[in-house]
């Protein structure tokens, strides 16, 4: 590998993991600050993608954003209502919405599994022009997305300290206080699964857009991506302020695509990218539990040995 | 203030586990009244406190709170004037949240959007100092960090932050080692003589059941018993109120938690 391989890998796990990073920062939202394990992301996902590539495609490239953001806060007031109103458990709301979300895709894609974008005008082909002779040409997709990142992070950073971020905070961190305090848990949830599956949908619609094509899977396994991600980034910044650890949330979503990309590269097949997520997540969960599990387990072998 | 008419709740109506947790309780406190209730595991105390804050609709009966029936309010919305202290240490405050994050919720000042400002912050610094425990120069450190009885001053002082126009303490010392039990409990008594707050607290302490406030309520299987006040409750002694009880149940006391405790406990 020589130094301009690498540069290519390394572009390419930034711009990857720029994009999912939304999706990292909602699961940031609904899963450590909410504390709900939001499952109806992956079709929250594939939701902005198909409705942003619509929107695209019918000749509204801006349209494209607000419309995926929009479908996104939909899609996660439904959950919330199913879990704060109708006594579904939350995990069950997540499937539940998640399941809907496969026939709703396929028909704000009019009903194909496939969408092309290839003469569609988007946000990055806009920007590719707008660039044109600077030396940021070639870097737009990296761009684009860092915007997408930085408007993002500088929300949340300031929507988690004014007072309903607080209460949200509050409502996953202890709902028993908040149960006995004025703050109402079933609007901090229903705003804060709003918010988190808006950034979702962004991320999809910018990832279709960026790759010029939608089909049904693009959300398939994100959860669990954007959770050995959030995991990573919670290892690397997980003490200190919020800014530090949504930052945090963001490396930890361009590590995972580099280790990812290195691996492409040193021959291991794309189909593996769903089990190295998956292992992942569980070795970033169980690996503190069986920390702590050890000298159990150890005081155990050794009673067994004849030991004290 | 709060008039409680004729209120009853049964848990679990109509299966084995039928549990007649409140049946036909009345109860009026006046402004600034301060009662102690006392009574065995199970007589509906805390079950009483549930039903004042909302936790569920009583079955019969209605709750008025300075005027306002509040029988039918969700409970978020008593909360603003009811303010109320567990037991438990941990369940009053956030753990991963700053001390002066939770006083900021609790303050529950400005609109949805607004920030803490630089005069909130002042503003918690002077009431935590008032605590006399050190907290106002940990404001930036997670609440998860304090101890039992510095979490629930900080509870203490964010219920009453805005005076409630009911406090709610329920055995809130109790699960305190004794020292800090009685700092605490100072603390309250402070925080209510100042704000001039309409108080309930369940205790298990006979002394402190007679000696605070100026009116003792003993209840049994979800009725009051007893309601003591004024000059016959100067000059009462825990003998004579545990003779009391068992006249006014008609049952021994049952609770070694009662009997054993001490003076200083």
């Amino acid at each position: 590998m020589n130094i301009a391989t690498i540069l290519t890998l390394g572009e390419t796990a930034l711009k990857l993991g720029l994009i999912c990073s939304l999706t990292v920062l909602a699961l940031f939202l609904s899963y450590s600050m909410l504390n709900v394990c939001d499952l109806s992301t992956d079709g929250c996902f594939t939701l902005g993608a198909a409705v942003g590539a619509t929107v695209a495609i019918s000749g509204h490239p801006f349209l494209s954003i607000p419309a995926a953001m929009a479908a996104g806060v939909g899609s996660g007031f439904v959950t919330a209502i199913l879990q704060t109103k109708m006594g579904v458990d939350s995990l069950l709301a997540g499937i539940i919405v998640n399941t809907g979300l496969y026939s709703v895709n396929i028909a704000v894609m009019g009903g194909s599994s496939l969408l092309n974008m290839n003469r569609t005008t988007t946000v990055f082909t806009m920007m590719k022009d707008a660039l044109k002779g600077t030396p940021l040409q070639g870097r737009t997709e990296i761009l684009v997305a860092l915007i997408a990142v930085v408007i993002v992070v500088a929300f949340l950073v300031f929507f988690l300290k004014t007072r309903l971020g607080l209460a949200i905070r509050a409502t996953g961190n202890n709902p028993d206080m908040v149960k006995s305090s004025s703050i109402n848990p079933v609007f901090t949830t229903i705003v804060g699964l709003c918010v988190a599956n808006s950034f979702t949908a962004l991320s999809g619609c910018l990832l279709a857009q960026s790759q010029k094509s939608v089909d049904i899977n693009i959300g398939q396994g994100m959860v669990t991506i954007a959770l050995a991600s959030l995991l990573i980034g919670g290892t690397i910044l997980g003490k200190g302020g919020i800014l530090l650890r949504a930052v945090g949330m963001v490396l930890g979503a361009f590590i995972f695509r580099l280790v990812y990309t290195i691996a492409l590269r040193l021959n291991m097949p794309a189909f593996m990218l769903k089990l190295v997520s998956s292992v992942i997540v569980v070795l970033a969960i169980s690996g503190p539990y069986l920390k702590k599990q050890w000298p159990q387990i150890r005081r155990r072998m050794t009673h067994k040995k004849g030991g004290i | 203030m709060l008039e409680l008419n004729h209120i009853s709740k049964t848990f679990n109506p109509g299966t084995v586990n039928e549990k007649k947790a409140l049946s036909d309780l009345s109860l009026s406190l006046k402004p600034g009244d301060f009662a102690t209730i006392i009574g065995s595991n199970g007589a509906g105390k805390s079950t009483l406190f549930n039903a004042i804050c909302g936790d569920f609709l009583t079955d019969s009966g209605s709750i008025v709170l300075d005027g306002q029936d509040i029988t039918f309010v969700p409970q978020h919305i008593r909360s603003k004037s009811i303010g109320r202290l567990y037991q438990d240490p941990m369940r009053g405050t956030a753990p991963g949240m700053t001390i002066e994050e939770n006083l900021a919720l609790a303050a529950g000042r400005g609109g949805w959007l607004s920030h803490v400002s630089k005069a909130d912050k002042e503003r918690f610094r002077e009431q935590l100092a008032l605590l006399d425990i050190g907290l106002e120069n940990r404001m930036s450190q997670p609440v998860g960090l304090l101890s039992g009885g510095q979490r629930q001053a900080l509870s203490l002082l964010m219920d009453t932050m805005n005076p409630p126009k009911l406090l709610l303490l329920d055995e809130h010392t109790a699960a305190l080692d004794p020292g800090t039990a009685a700092k605490v409990l100072a603390m309250t008594k402070r925080v209510v003589e100042e704000n001039h707050l309409t108080c309930l607290m369940i205790t298990h302490n006979m002394y402190s059941a007679l000696e605070l406030g100026n009116r003792t309520l003993m209840m049994d299987s979800g009725r009051i018993v007893l309601d003591i006040s004024g000059k016959e409750r100067e000059g009462l002694t825990v003998a004579g109120l545990l003779e009391k009880f068992n006249a006014g149940a008609g049952k021994k006391l049952d609770n070694d938690r009662i009997l054993l405790s001490g003076k200083d406990n």
